[in-house]
């Protein structure tokens, strides 16, 4: 009785793994196929441009929020008075992706893309500047 | 001289076949597997992984052989072809097929017949733990010696579980010839008068070669791989071959023994099939129920293991025996 008890929730889970082996694979052949992200996905920075000029007025009210302290900007102004960044550093391995810096910006000009896969050859080439995070693309 | 040349012939074959689905058993079993646990298995190099085997083996090569300080250096060394030579050796006494004629000569398609093959391979498969035994010891690792440890304790505990059902088999077909015991089953399989024996062996066969869910010489979850843990590059690839050609050597015995060698049951017969194609096709279910049961099963405790054996395949495979033993005399 006892082996007949013990065997038949050997023979149970038998049956359940053998079951899965008719069910499609969910796992995605990341390359080739590439999960599809929410809308409010947040992933690599970008600045937003508007004819060609930076939304951007280096407020900086994204360096005072960002938590991990990854946002560096400098303030200059053009000859007309506009106020633009000289500089605006994200050191992109530190950042956590929190997103304050989005929710922060008064002009809307730092979003937050839905860029998941992105890698480079040294930590240093992950600390992009201004107009590297000018000419990322909106994914 | 031809007598010479065709065993040579054979024992070629059989090692390059062997070595062979050694190495795609790990690929089926790393497809299987993945596939029991809803994900694709390796699919990257060559068509559906294909060449997954070449590349594993192309990477081990390129690996660096490290031998820790410290370690007994010859022992060290000398383990892993003792865990891969007499899983290897085994395969020298099973029958594959009925013998067939090529050249106008009859070839047995089995490199030797041995009148004592079931002891020869109880006695390889008893060596075959030696070599996890001395790899454990001779890595001077505490992780190490504690997998060899369990390896040795299982071994001993399962090798008479595993002798006991082997008595009963032994019985019926009057032989210990694994070539006499296939003839034995042309019409009715031994499976069919002994399916308890054939459950306890599959038991304590997989119990023997260190296969889940008895593996406990090299559970990673406690021991951090036990006794192959300071092992590395080609050494590693050769335990890894091991565990793999035990486990076709053990599905092959179990075939020889219990499931009719090359006959089909009943004395059917199928034209134009070789029978060695039957054998083949045996062997290979018995794999993938190997990996099947991976694929379901958790590990045993150490105790539940050694309980499982002494206290119930022991107990269960003498009374199968004595009962063998009176049917058999009662029937004449």
């Amino acid at each position: 009785m006892v082996v007949i008890r013990t065997l038949i929730p050997l023979l149970k889970g038998l049956a359940f793994t053998i079951k899965h082996l008719f069910v499609k694979p969910i796992t995605y052949q990341y390359p080739e196929q590439r999960r599809e992200v929410s809308e409010r996905w947040r992933g690599l920075h970008r600045l937003k441009m508007d004819d060609g000029r930076l939304l951007c007025v280096a407020c900086g009210l994204c360096e005072a929020v960002c938590p991990a302290d990854v946002i560096t900007v400098e303030r200059t102004e053009t000859e007309d008075g506009r106020s633009f960044p000289s500089r605006f550093d994200v050191e992109v391995t530190r950042c956590i992706f929190c997103g304050y810096c989005q929710e922060a910006c008064p002009k809307d000009a730092i979003e937050l893309t839905r860029n998941y896969d992105f890698c480079e050859y040294t930590r240093e080439e992950f600390n992009l500047n201004r107009d590297q995070l000018a000419k990322i693309e909106e994914a | 001289m031809d007598f010479l040349i065709e065993s040579v012939l054979k024992v070629a074959v059989v090692f390059g076949v062997l070595l062979g689905s050694v190495a795609y058993t790990t690929l089926l079993e790393r497809k299987f597997l993945g596939r029991l646990q809803v994900r694709h298995g390796p699919n990257r190099a060559g068509p559906f992984g294909l060449l997954q085997p070449l590349a594993d083996g192309l990477k081990f090569f390129f690996k660096e052989d490290i031998v820790p300080a410290n370690v007994d250096k010859p022992v060290f060394i000398l383990a892993p072809v003792i865990a891969l030579v007499p899983a290897i050796c085994i395969v020298a006494v099973i029958p594959f097929g009925d013998s067939v004629t090529i050249f106008g000569r009859e070839v047995k398609m089995h490199i030797t017949d041995m009148n004592v093959a079931v002891l020869y391979i109880l006695g390889l498969s008893g060596i075959g733990a030696y070599g996890a035994m001395l790899g454990g010891w001779a890595s001077n690792n505490k992780y190490g010696l504690i997998g060899a440890m369990r390896s040795g304790a299982q071994t001993i505990s399962y090798e008479l579980a595993m002798g006991m059902t082997l008595v009963s088999i032994i019985m019926m077909s009057g032989s210990l010839s694994l070539t006499k015991i296939v003839a034995g089953q042309t019409f009715y399989w031994n499976i069919f008068f002994q399916p308890v024996a054939f459950v306890l062996f599959i038991i304590a066969g997989l119990a023997e070669i260190n296969r889940t869910p008895f593996d406990m010489p090299e559970a990673e979850a406690e021991l951090a791989c036990g006794f192959n843990i300071e092992y590395s590059s080609m050494k590693f690839a050769l335990f890894f071959m091991a565990e793999y050609a035990h486990m076709i050597s053990l599905a092959a015995i179990t075939v020889c023994l219990f499931l009719g060698g090359w006959n089909l049951p009943f004395g059917w017969e199928v034209p134009f099939v070789p029978k060695i194609f039957w054998f083949i096709a045996k062997v290979f279910l018995l794999i993938v129920f190997f990996i099947w049961e991976r694929g379901t099963f958790p590990r045993l405790r150490y105790d539940q293991i050694m309980n499982l054996g002494w206290k119930w395949l022991m107990p269960i495979a003498i009374v199968n025996m004595l009962v063998t033993g009176v049917v058999m005399t009662l029937i004449g």
